[in-house]
């Protein structure tokens, strides 16, 4: 069953042409990496996804909802799509578990007790249930992004959206958050990654896509991406990425 | 100077009095007006901004005097008649408005875009991230410019003397003309502006370390 469908999906940033006839399918409880050079639309691909930011022309189906229509509610598709950012971007002004239980509580309408005591569970399952009353501050990157996890998760999404995840992270704290991300990814969560870990890739990831210049140039599952690229560009990348 | 404080005191006191109200009224009318006009500046309906910008260029841009003017002028013309202290405490709110407006603004605007995406991206609304996120953080980003803002405020407030508003200034100007000893009664009208923004100096800056 597909969960999130591009059709001939065009992006421009005023002339700048970011995304270039996107064709894509991405089916419930698939895990798919996104690779590709600085620049090449991922982003942009990603962020179309739960609405960040729109699309020029085509059509981008989410959940059996076409995005562009007036009818559809936005914030239910985005209550369903959770979004995990590069710089964790958590409530500066909350503290661990009131980031945690803000989006329960407002969107959702749980009670507060509700909230808390599920806010708790994952706290415990990405391994931070003693910061909860600490300020995102006096957290470090790995801590903050466990927790922005967390913050997804509490939204009980159907799929799950990472954009660089771990690549504002110093290298002894990748490890605490990709393990959370597989355990989610083992959970059945849909997710789309935006990563050059390729270590995660191959262990957890169904397909692999490789983005040039804002558009799709390889499309395939991780096994045969990784054994031969078809595209010598998708294929000089991940030489880079994976000899660095 | 002495002298002069303890023979005017009740003038003097009471011109103090005025203008600690008119202050007052500025501050919370303008604290809201400003607010406002801020969130009118950084909407996305073309329009609402473009009024909001409008405003704010418009009364940061006239003196104070002026704008002050127009209304001891024009209100009694079109609305009611109205009293110096009136028009001096509406055109000191409007005026200042605009610079708050800028301040709070520019405090929004501090607040890193990732924020409001986050909030967003988990399904609150505009009015929810607001609210629970950028707002609590704008504030207290804008509260030293802020407390600029209301220094300025009060010394501003010497305006309702050219409107007749019985302010400190006004009656400051009322001894000096009665016992032709300007430089004494000035210092003494200077000594009692103190009395009223030190305090506000301290408690903004005291809110400033609280809310840090
Ligand atoms: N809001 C915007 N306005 C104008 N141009 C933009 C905007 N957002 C992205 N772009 C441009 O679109 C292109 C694709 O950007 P995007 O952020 O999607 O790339 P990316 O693949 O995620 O790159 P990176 O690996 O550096 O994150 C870039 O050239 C970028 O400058
Ligand atoms: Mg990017």
């Amino acid at each position: 069953m597909s969960m999130i469908e591009f059709h001939n999906v065009e992006k421009y940033f005023g002339d700048f042409h970011a995304l270039k006839n996107i064709n894509l399918t991405i089916d419930k409880g698939e895990v798919v990496v996104i690779i590709g050079p600085s620049g090449s639309g991922k982003s942009t691909l990603l962020r179309s996804i739960n609405g960040l930011n729109t699309i020029s022309s085509g059509k981008l189906v989410i959940n059996n909802f076409d995005i562009a229509d007036k009818k559809t509610n936005m914030n239910k598709i985005r209550r369903d799509v959770g979004m995990v950012f590069q710089h964790f971007n958590l409530y500066a002004n909350k503290s661990v578990l009131e980031n945690i239980t803000l989006g329960p509580r407002l969107v959702l309408k749980e009670n507060e007790e509700q909230s808390k005591k599920e806010a708790m569970d994952l706290l415990d399952l990405v391994g931070l249930a003693d910061k909860a009353e600490s300020l995102p501050s006096m957290l470090s990157g790995g801590q903050e992004q466990r927790v922005a996890i967390a913050r997804s998760l509490a939204m009980k999404p159907q799929a799950l959206l990472f954009d660089e995840p771990t690549s504002a992270l110093d290298p002894e704290m990748i490890g605490d958050v990709l393990d959370v991300m597989k355990k989610v990814a083992h959970e059945g969560m849909t997710m789309v990654v935006v990563t050059h870990e390729m270590g995660f890739a191959q262990e957890v990831a169904n397909r692999l896509i490789f983005m040039a210049d804002g558009e799709v140039l390889e499309d395939d599952d991780t096994k045969s991406f990784f054994a031969h690229p078809k595209e010598e560009r998708a294929r000089q990348f991940l030489s880079k990425i994976i000899n660095h | 100077m002495i002298n002069i404080l303890v023979r005017y005191w009740p003038e003097l006191w009471s011109g103090l009095l005025s203008t600690l109200g008119s202050s007052l009224l500025a501050l919370v009318g303008s604290l809201i007006l400003g607010t406002l006009f801020a969130f009118m500046e950084i909407s996305s309906h073309r329009w609402v901004k473009f009024i909001g910008r409008v405003y704010v260029e418009v009364f940061r841009n006239i003196p104070l005097l002026v704008v002050t003017m127009f209304f001891y002028v024009v209100i009694p013309m079109f609305i009611a008649k109205v009293n110096g202290f009136t028009a001096g405490t509406i055109g000191l709110t409007i005026y200042t408005s605009a610079f708050i407006a800028e301040t709070v603004r520019a405090g929004i605007e501090a607040v890193d875009t990732g924020q409001m995406e986050a909030a967003r991206s988990t399904g609150l609304t505009y009015t929810q991230a607001m609210v629970q996120i950028i707002f609590p953080q704008a504030i207290k980003i804008t509260i030293p410019p802020l407390g600029n803002q209301f220094i300025n405020l009060v010394k501003n407030s010497s305006v309702l003397a050219f409107v007749a508003g019985f302010d400190l200034m006004y009656q400051g100007n009322v001894v000096a003309a009665t016992t032709f000893n300007t430089s004494d009664t000035y210092l003494a009208v200077g000594l009692m502006y103190l009395i009223l923004t030190l305090p506000l100096s301290y408690f903004m800056r005291y809110l400033e370390k609280r809310l840090a």
